[in-house]
């Protein structure tokens, strides 16, 4: 008789995918403030897409760049223009933070740094949309 | 006394596959701890697995998720966690092999390409006699060897060849205080875009670290320095 010999299964492997990044359940302030980052970034790219899109329209002549800059001016587009500067001002204000965390300076604040750029992006962001809407 | 629940994760390749929660109702008292209620469960199903050793937050070999978050199981405290329902998860970004154990290989991989300059030997006083077995022994200084910063890092769930805040944070420490060994060689092997420049600093790794190595701080030394030399 033969006995089979024992073989451990193979283990099931981990998935790597970027949308990982995004787990945010049992995460801290600095793993929000690594997602924030992330997403305001996404937000900057579309924003520079759309620009150069509505910039593109002046080499069609003034009707096609007068018609595309009066549709702009909606107010949901204005909507859009507080969230671009909530996200410019985020990812900036989050940027110097890791900036400074890279030169070894803050690190062990770097959790009531992310809190300071947080309370200043939303202070900004409100006196913008005063005046804007 | 209070009765909390417990949903717990349970995968066994070919037998419990897709993976699935199991659900127990239990009773804890001021004391319990995860680990504690693990193993009362496994007094009525012994094909519940779980890896633990010495149960003082000492060995490192009981890293798990709760809760999502990244803790050591002996020490966390279950009314502590102020929630009727605990989630029992292995960790994440390393191969599962059963229930809440997964192999810590790639943990330690990490080290095999590079020598493993950077995990110092064992240093005993000249007159002390360690059996020899012990003498061998290596360790990473500070560090449990939980995984627990491989599991919360955002990067590594997306890069399985980054280096990891774990190797970076021995490497940090061998850089603090040298004791003979290779400095460049170490800054070579960080250096690089899977070393410390891969790290996007979460500091989840810090975040985690039961016995507070800090592998995000030393991440971001190891960038100063650098940065110094090349100036």
């Amino acid at each position: 008789m033969v006995s089979e010999t024992y073989r451990r299964p193979e283990p099931r492997q981990p998935s790597r995918r970027v949308w990982a990044w995004f787990r945010l359940r049992g995460r801290g302030a600095s793993g929000w403030a690594f997602v924030l980052h992330r997403l305001t970034g996404v937000v900057l790219v579309f924003y520079l897409l759309l620009h150069f899109y509505v910039l593109s329209n002046l080499a069609r002549g003034p009707q096609a760049y007068n018609a595309i800059i009066s549709a702009m001016k909606s107010p949901w587009v204005t909507l859009l223009e507080v969230g671009l500067i909530a996200a410019v001002l985020f990812h900036g204000l989050n940027g110097l933070r890791l900036m400074l965390m890279g030169l070894q300076i803050g690190v062990e604040q770097q959790e009531a740094m992310f809190w300071g750029a947080l309370v200043v992006s939303a202070l900004f962001t409100v006196v913008a949309a005063a005046l804007m809407l | 006394m209070a009765t909390v629940t417990f949903k717990i994760y349970r995968y066994k390749p070919g037998a419990i596959d897709p993976p699935r929660y199991d659900t127990f109702r239990v009773e804890v008292e001021d004391h319990t701890t995860v680990l504690d209620v693990l193993e009362t469960l496994r007094l009525d199903d012994l094909t519940l697995t779980y890896r633990h050793s010495c149960h003082h937050g000492s060995c490192g070999t009981c890293g798990m998720l709760v809760n999502g978050r990244e803790v050591l199981a002996c020490v966390t405290n279950v009314l502590a966690l102020k929630t009727d329902e605990v989630v029992v998860e292995p960790l994440r970004n390393a191969p599962l092999v059963s229930d809440l154990v997964v192999d810590m290989t790639p943990f330690f991989e990490k080290y095999e390409p590079v020598g493993m300059p950077y995990i110092r030997r064992s240093e005993y006083l000249p007159e002390a006699r360690p059996p020899e077995a012990v003498g061998e022994y290596m360790r990473f200084e500070s560090c449990l060897e939980c995984g627990l910063c491989l599991s919360a890092c955002p990067v590594v769930a997306s890069d399985a060849h980054y280096l990891g805040p774990a190797a970076l944070a021995a490497a940090a420490r061998v850089v603090q205080e040298p004791r003979g060994h290779d400095l460049p060689a170490i800054f070579q092997m960080v250096d690089n875009d899977e070393g410390c420049w891969r790290c996007h600093a979460a500091m989840e790794c810090s975040s985690v670290c039961p016995n507070g190595v800090d592998p995000g701080g030393m991440i971001m030394f190891l960038r100063k320095m650098l940065l110094t030399q090349r100036r």
